[in-house]
């Protein structure tokens, strides 16, 4: 009897030191991971503080003497127009992602709610669209904006990042599936027009997925680079990519200059990270359900 | 799954009504438009183009399929094909580490689990050109990474030039790819995670599951889908990878030059269009069989997963 006690007092002893070591294990890991996502980043964060005495002749681990040194961000953000960049990059911001969500309401909106020749085609056309990897055509598409002169051309560039974005259309189309349409039958037999339905009632109704296309699409677009160094080779459009890009030129190897370009950069997305952490987790998710 | 289905059914009219008319084509009008003149219409040209020896200014003529030819014929465009294989090396093991962690995060009570999730996400939203700089910093000689190992006990004598030395150069470029992505697929495995029945867990516990055993028989099989679509994503991701090599190795110097930089250069920088078009061709032909073979895959070897994905595939199906 007291053999048997002393057994299951001793599994249970076991299982607990065992789940005690996995737990640990389990920390340990995170730990080391969160600290390798960190250390690019907290790296460039120390060294933008750092004089280009400190910079060349103390380690890239080491913190710097002066944490209040400003000198490389003031450097930087007059030397380098940053703000300039950060005006250019909000402006498109605010017209790709205006475009892109009444362009991906008003299509969903009417794939929706009406029947009619051409709708089943509409949304295939789109479905395929997906299936073509965008990155192969950029060869075609630089002659086609060639051809409609929006080389260096922020107009053009902003079309083309408002172009077609199956991600959003597909999040507004989901969003409108859940929508009753009883509500804008009503309103539409009360004397409301269409459109009347659509600005009035229905967008309105949106906002959660309007900030979920804004939130994805703004970070996407103030991150894009590949296209700004593409169409917009002129000075006077840099967008913040294009900025960063060209700091190679005047600022060479002093990193603690560049760091502090970089670190400015962050900063946006990671408000915007902090503010809308939900919408943008969700917003993946629905994103990706497209394959 | 047809299309109807998806309509509002009690906005239907028999007879014309101009207003509607007139809002479809409103509103469908600027999207459609865009969708031809971005995706089509250069999906044409790239067609067209491949059969042809040109640039961006000059027309030299057809050539055929010479173009192709030239792409399996020389070497340095299947050596550049061939380095898509670290990429899918790096996202195979992208992938684990996102399951791993996403696991961990939402099947154990960890204090801080919504910051250690933060943390692990938000190199995905950092600018790819600052990603640039700060691993070209990271990987200097003597720099960041040097000074960690040192610190850790291996001297400097025996670490290789990071960017520069080719037996390593692109596995260091893969990781950068892997620190930017593995949060961002870590968060869509904890999004599927939690869209499992949590009463299954207490189910299997109170039969004695253990946590690796629950893993196996109730998380897999309910995150197959998005695993399998993250899945398919990186592995043609691999194939188009070029970001690490653009910014981080400068434009793909030393030998690290995938196919897609390869493409770049020639369009850009040789100003071959045909030639850069046709390698375009290659590049979405491997892509679309990719894909397709690993449809294949999920379909017939992993039988007992067919319905459930196939019913999934059939909602979202539905949804277009």
């Amino acid at each position: 009897m007291s053999n048997v006690t002393i057994a299951v007092r001793d599994t249970n002893r076991n299982a607990r030191i065992k789940r005690t070591v996995i737990k640990t294990l389990e920390y340990l890991a995170l730990l080391l991971a969160c600290f390798i996502a960190l250390l690019p980043i907290w790296s460039s964060f120390t060294t933008s503080f750092k004089t280009a005495e400190e910079y060349a002749t103390t380690s890239a681990m080491t913190l710097p003497q002066n944490w209040l040194n400003f000198g490389n961000y003031v450097q930087v953000w007059t030397e380098g127009e940053m703000l300039r960049a950060f005006l250019t990059s909000a402006s498109v911001v605010v017209v790709v992602v205006t475009v892109s969500v009444m362009m991906g309401s008003m299509l969903a909106y009417v794939l929706n709610r009406f029947r009619f020749p051409g709708n089943g085609l509409i949304r295939n056309m789109f479905m395929i669209a997906t299936l073509i990897p965008g990155i192969a055509m950029q060869v075609t598409t630089y002659q086609i904006m060639k051809d409609l002169g929006f080389l260096n051309s922020i107009f053009g560039y902003m079309v083309l990042m408002s172009g077609t974005d199956v991600i959003s259309i597909y999040i507004f189309l989901q969003y409108f599936e859940n929508l009753d349409g009883a509500l804008d039958e009503s309103a539409v037999l009360e004397g409301c027009t269409y459109f009347g339905v659509f600005f009035r009632i229905l967008l309105p109704l949106t906002k959660p997925a309007i900030i979920t296309v804004a939130v994805l699409k703004g970070v996407g677009v103030y991150n894009e680079y590949y296209n700004a160094n593409l169409y917009l080779q002129s000075n006077s459009w840099r967008t913040i990519s294009t900025a960063l890009y060209s700091f190679s030129g005047p600022f060479k190897s002093s990193y603690n200059i560049i760091c502090a370009g970089v670190l400015l950069t962050l900063i946006p997305s990671l408000i915007v990270f902090l503010i809308f952490q939900k919408q943008v987790y969700a917003g993946l998710a629905s994103g990706s359900v497209k394959g | 799954m047809s299309i109807a289905r998806t309509v509002q059914p009690d906005l239907r009219r028999k007879r014309v009504n101009w207003q509607k008319v007139l809002v479809i084509v409103l509103f469908a009008f600027v999207p459609m438009f865009l969708l031809l003149l971005f995706t089509y219409v250069p999906f044409a040209k790239m067609i067209q183009f491949s059969f042809y020896n040109m640039s961006y200014t000059k027309n030299k003529g057809f050539v055929g399929l010479d173009n192709y030819l030239k792409i399996f014929t020389k070497s340095e465009y299947v050596d550049a094909m061939l380095l898509s294989l670290y990429y899918m090396a790096g996202a195979v093991v992208q992938l684990a580490l996102a399951l791993f962690f996403a696991s961990i995060l939402s099947l154990e009570r960890i204090r801080g689990a919504g910051i250690c999730k933060a943390i692990l996400f938000f190199p995905f939203l950092v600018n790819g050109i600052a990603i640039g700089y700060i691993f070209k910093y990271f990987y200097t000689r003597g720099f960041v990474l040097d000074s960690v190992l040192q610190a850790v006990g291996i001297p400097l004598e025996s670490l290789p030039y990071w960017l520069r030395d080719q037996s390593v150069n692109n596995w260091s470029l893969v990781f950068t790819s892997l620190w930017k992505y593995c949060g961002q697929n870590m968060v869509l495995f904890i999004g599927a995670i939690a869209s499992i029945d949590p009463t299954l867990y207490e189910a299997a516990t109170i039969d004695g599951a253990n946590r690796w055993q629950q893993f196996k028989a109730i998380i897999l099989p309910g995150i197959k889908t998005v695993f399998m679509l993250n899945l398919i994503l990186s592995i043609t991701g691999s194939l188009s990878a070029f970001e690490p090599a653009y910014v981080v190795g400068s434009m793909g110097a030393n030998g690290t030059a995938t196919f897609f930089i390869k493409i770049h250069q020639m369009a850009h920088v040789s100003q071959k269009v045909g030639q850069a078009c046709a390698m375009a061709m290659v590049l979405m032909a491997l892509i679309l069989l990719f894909t397709a073979l690993q449809r294949l895959f999920f379909r017939y070897v992993m039988k007992d997963s067919e319905n459930t994905f196939n019913a999934k595939a059939n909602k979202a199906k539905a949804l277009w």
